[in-house]
């Protein structure tokens, strides 16, 4: 598939937030005594990150302003499912921010994190079946899509945790969720790892002779029917080497999780917070790159269809 | 699942005699880009990169290691499966299947442009207007079909009129004694990419060994 720009930065962003705030309700919930401008501060860079990514999102649209029409179809389209979850999702925090600066209904507030931990496990699912839903794109048709998705949403969403406490003058608590980040971090990587030997292992069910019930063993197509490009041969083709692809991989494994965690761990060792700030822009890096692997290594069925431009 | 439709209008193409001269593409083009669906865009027709919008091609496929091979020219268009994958993935109702005779079709009006039907079709049926930046498709000439002024003959499809060979049958395959039906039963008419399930209404009558090329072989 051709990756969208657009997409990969709504998911990332999008997961980056979540994973924050889940971070933050879940520390809440345990009963951890965070000061007052670091929730505070910790919802508004989420809630700015959310607007980001769903604006990247429009962006994906070909006619945004008809964007309101896509929460139509929730009984069937898991697209549709997550338009309805991003938004209410934003609301909610924005609500939290809100009741929380202003210092409203604490009794509304004691719920709010809870419902921002269900509702951001919604959205890493409904993200997630987008692409796992669609049985024939089989490098995404897999339960490891989701387990992808939320893992790295936690992972990348404990770093900047752990970075803003820094920030906040928190110590211990930048420090203790730093420690965790690193686990998160390595957890994700053996899941994302997981996915890529079963993609590597992915035994194709369509073929030549499928996609045209030509029975002999040898099925050559000799003309696309066409000359010049069309939607079918830009939307579903990466257009890079083999070689860009791998090289794709290893940056998105050492950007996006190897030196992210080392990072890390340098700073809990060293106690120098400054390599904990400098891991959250190079885990972000990494996980553009681990994004557009994500849509470039899909082979979609249709691209039988066009391969020989004549 | 899907519902099961009482009529499910469909092409039958037989491969035995497309000559793969595309005039089915161009009749397509002609007919769709001034009717209902249209206009059917081209980008930068005449410059070195052009690209356009087609609902019908015609692929060039050869089988067979010389010197025996055979060419099959493969037209290919949306396939109006009985259980497309395109339409419940459709976030805003835009993609939808005729329930009176089994079309799938775009709501031009309703469609957001976000391509997820176009993922969702194994078969790359689909393609995007780059000027309207909305999804477009084969629409089985609906609007020519039922149109009470044109002659009874020519209520088909734009595609199926221009065939030269008569390689595209269309009609109603719920219907056991149309004409597609009985190709389908007595021709071996098959669906592609069965593997998924999606039960396209169009088939594909496969080639036959003639009699006449039988006896040739033999001498």
């Amino acid at each position: 598939m051709h990756p969208a720009f657009s997409v990969i930065v709504f998911t990332t962003l999008s997961g980056i937030a979540q994973g924050t705030l889940v971070a933050l309700s879940v520390a809440l919930l345990l009963g951890d005594r965070l000061s007052w401008i670091f929730i505070a501060g910790t919802l508004l860079v989420c809630l700015a990150l959310l607007l980001v990514a769903l604006g990247a999102s429009f962006l994906h649209l070909g006619r945004p302003a008809r964007a309101w029409r896509a929460i139509a179809m929730w009984r069937t389209s898991w697209l549709s499912r997550e338009v309805i979850v991003l938004p209410l999702f934003i609301a909610v925090v924005a609500l939290w921010l809100v009741l929380h600066v202003r210092d409203l209904a604490p009794g509304l507030r004691g719920a709010l994190p809870l419902a921002v931990i269900v509702l951001a496990v919604v959205l890493w699912w409904c993200t997630a079946m987008i692409y796992a839903c669609l049985k024939f794109i089989q490098e995404w048709a897999t339960p490891l899509t989701f387990a992808n998705y939320l893992l790295i949403g936690l992972a990348s969403g404990m770093s900047l945790y752990a970075a803003l406490a820094l920030l906040a003058g928190l110590g211990p608590q930048a420090f203790g969720a730093a420690g965790l980040a690193v686990i998160l971090t390595v957890v994700a990587l053996a899941v994302r790892v997981a996915s890529l030997v079963r993609n590597a292992r992915l035994k194709l069910k369509s073929t030549p002779q499928s996609a045209t019930g030509l029975r002999n063993p040898v099925v050559v197509q000799r003309s696309m029917g066409m000359s010049a490009g069309a939607f079918n041969t830009r939307e579903f083709f990466h257009g890079r080497t083999l070689a860009f692809l791998k090289r794709m991989k290893l940056i998105f494994v050492l950007f996006g999780f190897v030196l992210p965690a080392s990072l890390m761990v340098v700073a809990m060792l060293s106690g120098q917070g400054l390599w904990l700030l400098l891991a959250v822009p190079v885990q972000y890096l990494g996980l553009l790159a681990e994004r557009w692997f994500f849509f470039a290594q899909a082979r979609h069925p249709q691209n039988l269809y066009y391969q020989t431009v004549s | 699942m899907a519902e099961t439709l009482a009529k499910q209008l469909a092409l039958v193409i037989d491969l035995n005699v497309c000559v793969g001269c595309h005039a089915c593409v161009t009749s397509c083009k002609e007919w769709n880009t001034s009717g209902s669906a249209g206009p059917l865009v081209d980008e930068n027709a005449y410059g070195a990169d052009p690209t356009g919008t087609f609902f019908n091609r015609v692929q060039t496929w050869e089988t067979g290691t010389y010197p025996d091979t055979q060419t099959v020219h493969f037209p290919k268009s949306c396939l109006h499966c009985e259980d497309p994958p395109c339409v419940p993935v459709c976030p805003t109702g835009a993609s939808y299947k005729r329930k009176e005779d089994g079309i799938v079709l775009v709501d031009y009006d309703k469609c957001i442009g976000c391509k997820y039907c176009a993922w969702a079709c194994p078969y790359g049926a689909r393609e995007l207007d780059e000027s309207r930046q909305v999804m477009t498709k084969c629409t089985l000439c609906v609007d020519r079909i039922y149109d009470p002024k044109l002659a009874p003959e020519d209520r088909k499809p734009a595609c199926v009129k221009a065939c030269p060979t008569n390689a595209r049958l269309f009609g109603d395959i719920k219907d056991p004694d149309s004409e597609v039906s009985q190709a389908i039963r007595e021709r071996g008419g098959y669906a592609l990419m069965p593997e998924w399930e999606t039960k396209p209404a169009n088939h594909y009558l496969p080639r036959a060994i003639t009699e006449v090329i039988a006896a040739a072989a033999k001498d």
